[in-house]
Parts: structure tokens; C-alpha cells; sequence
């Protein structure tokens, strides 16, 4: 069933929702004014010729950037999985003696599941982000690419601070923000290793570039001894100006920022210190070469797609089931983990379009959906592929549709056919998907439009 | 000026007085409606479910029945929109592309082709009520008509126009999606319920059926004051 376990606990989560439902505008609202007097369409036009031309040839410029990376004294490193990546970035742990790992927000090391890996292989792992520290605390998965605690409100902070640090007295946000500040101090200044994502990767000149709102990079990157980055491998731009359109059109995008509170370029490696990129397959070279899907891996992951969707608006992140929610969540994940098992996803959409509209990047995501449903249809054995119950109702759904006689007598058999549960035109009760449960059906007429208009004659 | 009437499956087959409405407002302004039997659907639910090749039989049907050089109205949003976004690519290389992009190119949606074919925003319409607009998501954000409708409700008279919360914000039909997630469908039609009881309307309007009819039919399980119209409807009164 397409309304997974997940999905009806989302439903029953009220409070979840309404906390979405109020830190929701904040973005919108804010996306709106920041694109206000910008020419959105002509940014995008051009962000999404670059993201193209980039993915087209995205070897050349993945190999420019290993070679500018390295001549700057920073090492590149290519993972091809998931595994493949937690062993590097461990391997490079174990080589330095590290003890405490400090983290920022990197949702590529969600996808990877590298902190517990880490925590198995027996590092101390730290999320520095302040979304991420608080869902780390509470154990959970971040629902939102950008804001991971978005779901939880000041009241759950409080609690989870008083229990799991013993801090007591965040009765204001602010409070909360300066006990993890404080605490999270000390932890930049104990780390031997720092690990991040990355936003961007100039292949031109060697440069990984970081946003962040909180100074918590600046942290991750500069005081330990050794830097790993881990990307996945569509990231890549190829030159530094490029940064001129992609950098405020992420910010606007993502919060309705114009720019960043801090924003690191980071080139070369400093005296002492040392700089590993891992970039990341993980079955993105697969997507690659698909025609349509390639599309995917335009994305700067700003989550405007996620802040507009009436669906997320209502499911919230955990329902999507993985690390990438909303609507570029739907297309990802079954692509990246199977439409065998994550096929389903493609459903959670009514196509209402908005994401397309917001998208800096110009990614048609509506039609991706609809092109993963084509897909298990075609597939036919996929979770989600439709049954053979649905297959015939499409086959008689056409027959009817095609021949204006059959049309007309199939809608007058069934006015006929329901006419004793027919009230002024409306059904009450029907055993039909569950439509009445929540709303009247309405009837199908003995005078169709089509006998009116015979009879006008 | 003759036009072909696309009236559509769901309004055929469920809402003829949509329909009607629409052939009256065009009679009124002096156009000759013609209506071709063999019109009945454009295949977007198949499309939507991933059934391409089903969808595509059912739009060869409509692409013939309405293959004469007139331009075609309907009171439909989505199904403007699906003929005018899908139907390109649906028949790329095939041999029906040539007549697609034609039908393409011909297709409007009943407050577009008003306002901006013909030109008029006042048909002398009366309806005294107070009435809200729902921004249906194809018509608004496929087609970019939201201006329209709204102008000609607001020469109507004796019409007072509220805007609701988030006018746009999507109803939670979106076709099979209501069979598929019946039950997100609904949560999502809550919200779009409250929004329009608080605005204190008596009527919601929008120009597609598919949403009203999952409005309506909730807002009459519910018991509220609130009525449904297609914007047809109300076009065509007085």
C-alpha cells in the first residue's frame, strides 16, 4: 500500500505537523522577498545551463579538480559506495589518532550512516550544526535537509538538553543556543578531526566552498589538526564565477538569505594541517547515464522543493523513510536504493507543480515522478508497481474513454446501478478507495451533458 | 467566431451543468459552440498513474474528434494543461505529433480564452453572494491564470470576492493521488476547508470541477454552510 506504516504515523503526529505547519513560512515567506527584485527566471535559466554542461562532462571537471586540490597540498579520494567511504574517512581517523571527530551538517554522511560506523569503529562523534546536535541527542534522523530539527519545537529542546547534558535552564531560545554554544566549545577545541560536507567544489581553482549560518564550520575546518570532506560527485562547478550566480540563488533558495552569515572557501591546506575531499558515487553514475533521470543531479540542495510542497507540508520528513525528504527526496531515494522497494515514493505527490516553480536549478521534478510511476508500471514487479486489480481498471478506464457510446452507457448504468444510494446527486457511502470517509461521491447523471446537448437540437 | 467545447469526462459525465453554463456564456458573446460526441477525455489519469500507452489512446481520440481548425474551450484547467504540457512529448516521433502540437496551439481554458482571446473581463453576469476563489494548481501554476479568473468575478455583480489563506495551496485531490493516499487526501482537504469557512464566504469558485467536487463533497459530509460553484456557474447567471 502506496500509505505506508510511516505515512499514518505522520498522519496521527499533529503536533509534528503543526510545528512544520509554523517554521514553513519563515522560508516561504522569506524565499518570496529575497527573489523580489531578482530576475528568478533568468538565474535559473543560466544555474541550470551550468549544472547541465557540468554533468555532461563531469569527469574532466571531477579530474581538474583533483589536480588543482592536490597541487594545493590537499588529497582527493574516490569512493565508489557507501562502505568504500566509511572506511576511507576511518582509515584516515585511525592513521591520526583521533579520538573526537567534530561534524557539520553533511546530509551525504546521513546517506553514508557515517557517524554510527565511526561510533562502531570507537570514535567520539560530534554534530556541531545546532539542528544536527539536537537530533543527535535525540537519536533521531534529521526530517529536513536544511532545518534537520525542524519538527521540534523550543519545549522538546529544553527537555532533551536537561536529559541528556544535564543542562538545565533553556527556558528561552537563546538560552538553549548559548548552553550548546558553550558546550560545543569545548568540543571544537578537544577535536582532532574535523569532517564536512560541502555546497560547492570549484574545480578551476581547487576550492571546496561551505555555507553556514552559525560559525560551527569555521570551527570544524580550522581547529583540528585534520580536515575531511566528503561530496557527492554531481557538486562539482567548473569555475570559480560560477559561485557569483550559485551562492546567492542557494541562499535565497534555502532561507530566503541573501547571503550566509559566514561563507568559507577553502583552498589548499594550511602549514601542518591536513585536507581530504572523499567524493562519493554511491550509485549517482548510474543516474547519470539515464536520459530523464540525470536530471536529479542538478540539485544544490537548497530544499525550496521541500518548503513548498503541500505533501511534506502535512508528512513531514520521517515519512519519507530516508535521509532526503520532500520532493526531490521522492525522486532520489528510489533511484539511488531501488523502485523495488522505494518505488512508492513516487505517489507522494498530487503534481501541483510547486516544486518545479521554486527550483533554482529548473529540476521538472513533476515529471520525474511521473516518469518513476511509467517505470513501475513498466517493471511490473516493483512493491508499488500497480496490481492487477489497477491494471484493469486502466484497460476498461480506456475502452470507456475511447468510444462515446460505450462513455455514454457506462456513466448511465451506473446512475442507474446507484440511484437507490443517491441523494439530491450525492453518494454518501461507497466502498471505493475510501473516498467517502472523508467526502460525498457525487452521482453519475441519467442526463449526461452530452443528452443535454442532443436534445437542444 | 465558432469554437469547439472540450466540456471534459468529469463534466460530462458528473457536473453537465458546467457545461451548460459554459455554452451560455459563449452564446452570449455572439460564438458558435460546436460539440464533437467523440471528444470525451484528454488521459490524464492514466498519464498521471505511469500508463502511457493507455493515456495515449485515449488523447489520439480526442486529438482526432477535435481536428478541425477551430480554437477549443473547456472549463477545465488540468485538461488544458495536459493537453498543452504532455501532449508534446506523449507524441513525440509518433504520427500523431503534427496534429498534437496543432491541437496544442488551439486549446484554452474557459477565463483565459475570455480575458485574453476574446478580450472581455464584464459578460454582465450578476450573483449575490460573497464568494471565494480556489487557485487550482494546473490552471495557476501549469497555465499562470489566476489574474483572470479573478477580474471577471470581480465585474459580476453583486459578487463580493474574499481571497482565502493560501488561495493556491493544493486541495490534496490531484487525481489517482486521492485513491492512492486517501487518507493524506483528506488531512490535506482539511486544511483547505478551514481556510475557506474562515474567510466567511458562502460560495468557493474555482475553474476546475476535479478540485470542487473533492472540496464539495467534503464541505457537504461536513455540514457546512459553504457551497461549491464552478466559475461556469456563475459566469453564466443573470
Amino acid at each position: 500500500m502506496v500509505e505506508s506504516k510511516l505515512v499514518k504515523l505522520a498522519i496521527e503526529d499533529e503536533r509534528t505537523r503543526d510545528s512544520i505547519k509554523s517554521a514553513l513560512p519563515h522560508f516561504v515567506e522569506g524565499r518570496k522577498k529575497a527573489f523580489a527584485d531578482v530576475d528568478f527566471e533568468e538565474w535559473r535559466e543560466r544555474a541550470s545551463s551550468i549544472r547541465e554542461e557540468t554533468l555532461k562532462n563531469l569527469d574532466f571537471y571531477l579530474e581538474e579538480l583533483k589536480a588543482k586540490i592536490e597541487e594545493c597540498g590537499g588529497k582527493v579520494l574516490f569512493a565508489k559506495d557507501k562502505d568504500e567511504a566509511n572506511e576511507i574517512i576511518g582509515g584516515i581517523a585511525r592513521r591520526f589518532g583521533a579520538k573526537l571527530i567534530v561534524k557539520s551538517k553533511s546530509m551525504i554522511t546521513e546517506e553514508i550512516e557515517l557517524n554510527a560506523y565511526l561510533e562502531r569503529s570507537g570514535f567520539r562523534v560530534v554534530e556541531t550544526d545546532l539542528g544536527e546536535f539536537i537530533i543527535q541527542l535525540a537519536r533521531e534522523r534529521p526530517s529536513h535537509i536544511i532545518a534537520p530539527a525542524v519538527h521540534k519545537r523550543r519545549e522538546d529542546v529544553k527537555e532533551l538538553f536537561e536529559k541528556s547534558l544535564n543542562e538545565k535552564g533553556g527556558d528561552s531560545i537563546e538560552e538553549l543556543a548559548l548552553i550548546a554554544r558553550r558546550v560545543l566549545r569545548e568540543k571544537f577545541l578537544e577535536a582532532d578531526m574535523g569532517i564536512t560536507g560541502v555546497n560547492f567544489a570549484v574545480s578551476q581553482t581547487g576550492t571546496i566552498v561551505i555555507v553556514e549560518n552559525e560559525g560551527n564550520v569555521r570551527m570544524v575546518t580550522s581547529l583540528p589538526k585534520v580536515h575531511v570532506a566528503l561530496m557527492s560527485l554531481e557538486k562539482v562547478l567548473p569555475k570559480f564565477e560560477h559561485l557569483a550566480l550559485f551562492l546567492p540563488l542557494l541562499t535565497r533558495s534555502a532561507t530566503g538569505q541573501l547571503l550566509t552569515s559566514y561563507i568559507n572557501f577553502i583552498t589548499g591546506v594550511e602549514e601542518g594541517k591536513k585536507f581530504y575531499l572523499v567524493i562519493l558515487d554511491n550509485g549517482r553514475r548510474e543516474i547519470l547515464r539515464d536520459d530523464k533521470f540525470y536530471e536529479i543531479l542538478k540539485c544544490i540542495r537548497c530544499g525550496a522543493c521541500i518548503n513548498h510542497c503541500p505533501v511534506y507540508r502535512n508528512l513531514g520528513g520521517h515519512a519519507y523513510g530516508w535521509v532526503y525528504p520532500g520532493p526531490m527526496g521522492a525522486v532520489l531515494t528510489p533511484l539511488l536504493l531501488g523502485i523495488e522497494r522505494w518505488g512508492h515514493l513516487a505517489y507522494y505527490s498530487t503534481l501541483c507543480n510547486k516544486c518545479y516553480e521554486v527550483c533554482p536549478v529548473k529540476i521538472n521534478i513533476p515529471s520525474l515522478l511521473v516518469e518513476l510511476r511509467r517505470r513501475l508500471v513498466e517493471v511490473k514487479r516493483a512493491e508499488a508497481s500497480p496490481g492487477i486489480i489497477e491494471r484493469i481498471m486502466i484497460k476498461i478506464w480506456g475502452g470507456v474513454m475511447r468510444d462515446s457510446e460505450i462513455y455514454r452507457r457506462f456513466v448511465h448504468f451506473f446512475s442507474g446501478i446507484l440511484r437507490p444510494m443517491t441523494g439530491r446527486g450525492w453518494i454518501k457511502w461507497i466502498p471505493l478507495f475510501a473516498w467517502t470517509r472523508s467526502r460525498w461521491f457525487p452521482s453519475p447523471r441519467k442526463r449526461m451533458f452530452r443528452d443535454y446537448w442532443r436534445h437542444r437540437k | 467566431m465558432k469554437v469547439i467545447l472540450f466540456p471534459t469526462c468529469l463534466v460530462d459525465a458528473l457536473f453537465p451543468s458546467v457545461g451548460i453554463a459554459t455554452v451560455r456564456i459563449l452564446e452570449k458573446l455572439g460564438i458558435q459552440v460546436v460539440f464533437k460526441e467523440e471528444g470525451i477525455c484528454c488521459g490524464q489519469l492514466a498519464f498521471n498513474d505511469g500508463f502511457f500507452e493507455e493515456a495515449k489512446e485515449v488523447a489520439r481520440k480526442l486529438i482526432d474528434a477535435m481536428d478541425e481548425d477551430l480554437p477549443v474551450v473547456s472549463p477545465s484547467g488540468s485538461c488544458i494543461s495536459m493537453i498543452k504540457l504532455h501532449y508534446g512529448e506523449l507524441f513525440r516521433g509518433d504520427p500523431y505529433e503534427e496534429k498534437a502540437k496543432n491541437l496544442i496551439r488551439r486549446s484554452y481554458e474557459l477565463t483565459d480564452f475570455l480575458v485574453n482571446y476574446i478580450g472581455v473581463s464584464d459578460i454582465g453576469a450578476r450573483f449575490e453572494a460573497k464568494v471565494t476563489y480556489h487557485d487550482a494548481c494546473h490552471t495557476k501554476g501549469t497555465l499562470n491564470i489566476h489574474r483572470e479568473p479573478r477580474e471577471l468575478l470581480r465585474h459580476v455583480k453583486g459578487l463580493e470576492l474574499v481571497e482565502m489563506e493560501n488561495p493556491d495551496l493544493c486541495c490534496g485531490f490531484g487525481g489517482i493521488f486521492s485513491l492512492k493516499m486517501p487518507s493524506l487526501s483528506s488531512l490535506m482537504l482539511d486544511e483547505k476547508m478551514k481556510n475557506i469557512e474562515k474567510t466567511g464566504a458562502q460560495y468557493v469558485t474555482s475553474t476546475d470541477i476535479s478540485c470542487l467536487m473533492h472540496i464539495g463533497g467534503g464541505l457537504l459530509k461536513k455540514g457546512s454552510s459553504v457551497k461549491f460553484i464552478h466559475i461556469a456557474e456563475i459566469l453564466a447567471n443573470g
